[in-house]
């Protein structure tokens, strides 16, 4: 298929194939067999970045995540909706919601991650009545002496609702008993990435991207199976290393680069070490503890191990150290910044990123996209020329 | 169409206003060689009542671009900002900001000093932890984050008022230590009190423009008393400016004397303004004679015309709630829309104008469903322009003069025949009835 002269395992392509018809199928089949399966059961959808999904899970429901709508949806009304100048998967959100496709969704969560996703919110709460919509403020102040207490009584509010949504109670155990459940889910995820940085050669980018989003639609459990069944598949492909630059992506935490982009940055030589897409799936850099209140550990979890993101803001610990820090630590050569287009979080942040980056001395190249975009040809070149630049610098 | 009339009024609060300004620059001077230490603050919500506490000059960078592009200067430092990285679609006023400080210009020519404190006010807008933190770095001053939960219920809770009071007091523990200075409580009280009577006062100006003709454009004109208000609200210059502005204006409304001699139409104007081209602007509804009776832009910095007001007996809490409900960016966006009917049907409009502006994603992303729900939905005039609050490469002047044109005559034709209506009545819903507001269905799911 590619340049990478390999052979790839019968079983995961099987898997990455099915985790790819998972994820391409805009009307979320897996959600509406989910719901049939457990009849009267809810689904709770999430905007990016970060939800606290075990709490939708404690409450018996399915937390669903949205990625937007890649190419695979005309924009007829969102459009108008939000016009120029703001991303893309703000407009497919909102068209997935007026179109039917998130009809097996009973809510849907947003937080206020920047100035497009949170008015999105009540516009979608206004266009599309009948869900139930909340919007959690999740703390941009970690190292005030309230700051837990104001998001532990944030997730008490979304409990609250939840539980008269479900008409039944979120049980602390049953709580704890979710947020192992996901703490597996984040082991497996950063053991897969683990196997990726060690086997760039053998591990694909592309793939561990399929397998992780599928995720987004599937119970935790399940997944958590899939991912298992990756971790031992995956490494088995039969590929010779090549020369190639070794790269950190930054940047896609939100609106999602298309699979052809990610598969182009790969064919073009680069070895992908880590990137930031999907990145809530990830959001804690350990696990989170299953003793004493739930709510607490999830709260403190969040204002003290999170991952580092554009969207969430920490003084104590500045993003653009962390990534010279990232990029030093994983041995790569350069960053590669994958920017939506109209993302203002990602474009503030890459002044103070590049900034960071020259005075290490790690080179960059910055690119932009947009989900629906399907030719490349320009971005291709652009690569191509970043990767030989520094093979035969 | 009539020629254009000169709309702008002239009179004693314009020349304080000047020198209110202008004095704060001097201010600001001062504070860079070692007078009283500066803070910067954001506008939306700010808590300029405990820079007084301090005795500590407020640095507001937003008032710098604005001041910056209504000086036909901005362009400059934006490209300096673009240069550094910055993208073509980041807010203007941040990349304004940081070009003018990267170059050393500022808007009076006045020296600006490093702040002791960058105080971000996380209120609404998220552009403003960016911009801040990029402040901080660049000129190398500390950095505290105020976290401000965005009003997602109808009313504050309990808990956001908890939060935001302890980050205050963190915040006065912080400035003690930077400054050198006590908090002085008895002063953070009077400047509560201070700051109550400038809101009343500004409230009851608001409100003369319920009259018809208004004495004064609640935009435009509002904007100039804008600078004074987030300046000064604190402060006895700050009363004696305001309370003097609403017997000017009084006294104008007893005379029956409007902007125009003859009041056309009535307007409520959403976004910011095109302050590069701040008089064209104006001048296209002057041609048309049509005033501005309401605003949600002069609610960035506090929303006082529905009844708010700082209590000097509850100082803490009452700041936190300033900040939480009772200004328009912290308020979710249908919120904005109740804010708008509401001015349509008490401040008598006839119809709505949407400005969109293209750096501030905080205003204008979804504003083509808010122009929906006013034209299709409520069946009020709408119309909607584009271009920017501070780059003067966004701004069409053709285009947008077509369309108001377009837009008046629109109104001018339904008057003659009979169905312009102002107030509540033009207010009529369309066909397809009202969708019940978003709340109210939210409830009905949880019960
Ligand atoms: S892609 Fe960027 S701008 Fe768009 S919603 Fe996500 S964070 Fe906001
Ligand atoms: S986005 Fe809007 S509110 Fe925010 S700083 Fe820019 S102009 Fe101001």
């Amino acid at each position: 298929m590619s340049s990478l002269n390999e052979t790839m395992p019968a079983a995961a392509e099987a898997l990455i194939e099915r985790c790819r018809e998972i994820v391409d199928d805009l009307s979320l089949g897996e959600v509406r067999r989910w719901k049939q399966e457990h009849p009267g059961a809810r689904a709770i959808g999430y905007f990016p970045v970060y939800a606290p999904v075990e709490l939708v899970h404690a409450a018996g429901m399915l937390p669903v995540g949205l990625n937007g709508a890649g190419d695979r949806l005309d924009l007829q009304y969102a459009d108008a909706r939000f016009g120029s100048f703001i991303c893309s998967i703000v407009k497919t959100t909102l068209e997935m919601g007026l179109t039917g496709h998130l009809d097996p969704l009973d809510g849907m969560l947003f937080s206020g991650i920047c100035d497009s996703a949170r008015n999105l919110a009540f516009v979608f709460e206004r266009n599309v009545p009948a869900k139930y919509v909340e919007f959690l403020h999740l703390p941009q102040n970690p190292a005030s002496a309230a700051s837990t207490e104001f998001l532990k009584g944030e997730y008490r509010r979304l409990a609250d609702a939840l539980e008269r949504l479900g008409g039944r109670k979120i049980e602390e155990d049953a709580l704890r008993a979710s947020i192992a459940v996901y703490n597996e889910n984040r082991r497996l995820l950063r053991d897969l990435y683990g196997l990726r940085a060690a086997n760039p050669h053998q591990v694909r980018t592309s793939d561990i991207y399929l397998l992780q989003r599928a995720g987004n639609f599937l119970p935790v459990e399940t997944h958590n199976e899939l991912l298992r069944e990756g971790l031992g598949s995956l490494a088995d492909r039969e590929a010779k290393p090549r020369d190639s630059v070794r790269i950190v992506i930054e940047g896609a935490f939100c609106e999602q680069p298309p699979l052809d982009l990610i598969r182009l940055v790969e064919d073009a030589g680069c070895y992908v070490l880590d990137d930031d897409f999907l990145l809530g799936l990830r959001w804690f850099t350990g696990d989170v503890p299953t003793g004493g209140d739930p709510l607490e550990a999830l709260a403190s979890c969040y204002l003290n191990h999170s991952v580092y993101s554009s969207v969430r803001h920490d003084f104590r610990n500045r993003r653009h150290k962390l990534l010279v820090e990232k990029t030093r630590r994983l041995g790569a050569q350069a960053v590669l910044f994958l920017i939506a287009k109209f993302c203002e979080p990602a474009y503030f942040d890459y002044v103070l990123f590049k900034r960071e980056l020259e005075a290490a001395a790690i080179p960059h190249l910055l690119l932009e996209f947009e989900e629906k975009a399907f030719t490349f040809d320009r971005l291709r070149t652009e690569v191509e020329t970043f990767v030989e630049s520094l093979l035969f610098d | 169409m009539g020629e254009t009339q000169a709309s702008e009024y002239r009179s004693d609060i314009h020349r304080q206003q000047r020198d209110l300004m202008l004095r704060w620059y001097q201010r600001l001077e001062e504070s860079a060689h070692g007078g009283p230490p500066a803070v910067s603050l954001m506008i939306s919500g700010n808590c300029v009542e405990l820079l007084e506490a301090f005795g500590a000059v407020p640095l507001y960078p937003e008032v710098n671009a604005l001041q910056l592009a209504i000086r036909h200067q901005s362009l400059d430092p934006i490209l300096a900002a673009e240069e550094m990285g910055y993208a073509a679609d980041n807010c203007a006023y941040v990349k304004a900001d940081i070009g003018a400080m990267i170059k050393g210009i500022t808007p009076a020519g006045t020296e600006l000093p490093v702040p002791k404190l960058v105080l971000c006010n996380f209120v609404g807008c998220n552009t403003y932890v960016k911009w801040f933190e990029h402040a901080a770095e660049f000129q190398n001053a500390p950095l505290a984050m105020l976290d401000v939960p965005f009003l997602r219920t109808a009313e504050p809770r309990a808990e956001d008022v908890a939060y935001i009071v302890c980050q205050l007091k963190e915040i006065v523990k912080q400035l003690e230590e930077l400054t050198g200075r006590r908090f002085d409580y008895d002063r953070f009280r009077e400047a509560m009190r201070c700051s109550a009577r400038v809101e009343e006062a500004w409230s009851r100006i608001k409100h003369l423009a319920r009259r018809t003709p208004t004495p004064f454009d609640a935009y435009f004109d509002a904007i100039t008393l804008m600078g004074p208000l987030y300046v000064y609200r604190g402060s006895p210059e700050g009363v004696a400016f305001f309370e003097l502005a609403l017997r000017e204006l009084e006294e104008k409304a007893a005379r029956g004397e409007g902007i125009y001699d003859q009041e056309r139409f009535r307007v409520v104007m959403e976004g910011p303004p095109p302050y590069p081209f701040f008089r064209t602007f104006r001048d296209m509804f002057a041609a048309w004679k049509a005033t501005a009776v309401a605003s949600t832009y002069s609610t960035v910095g506090g929303l006082w015309e529905f009844g708010f007001r700082h209590d000097p007996d509850h100082p803490f809490e009452s700041l936190a709630m300033h900040m939480l409900a009772h200004n328009v960016t912290n308020r979710n966006y249908l919120q904005r829309y109740d804010q708008i009917r509401r001015y349509i049907e008490e401040w008598d409009a006839d119809g709505v104008v949407i400005h969109f502006v293209k750096s501030c994603r905080l205003f204008s992303a979804g504003q083509g469903d808010m122009r929906g729900y006013f034209t299709q939905q409520l069946g009020v005039p709408t119309l909607y322009v584009e271009s920017d609050l501070e780059d003067p490469r966004y701004f069409s002047e053709a285009q947008i003069k077509n369309r108001m044109d377009a837009f008046f005559e629109a109104l001018e034709h339904a008057r003659s025949t009979g169905t312009l209506h102002r107030g509540a009545a033009a207010i009529r819903h369309a066909p397809g009835g009202e969708i019940a507001p978003a709340a109210a269905d939210r409830l009905k799911i949880l019960q």
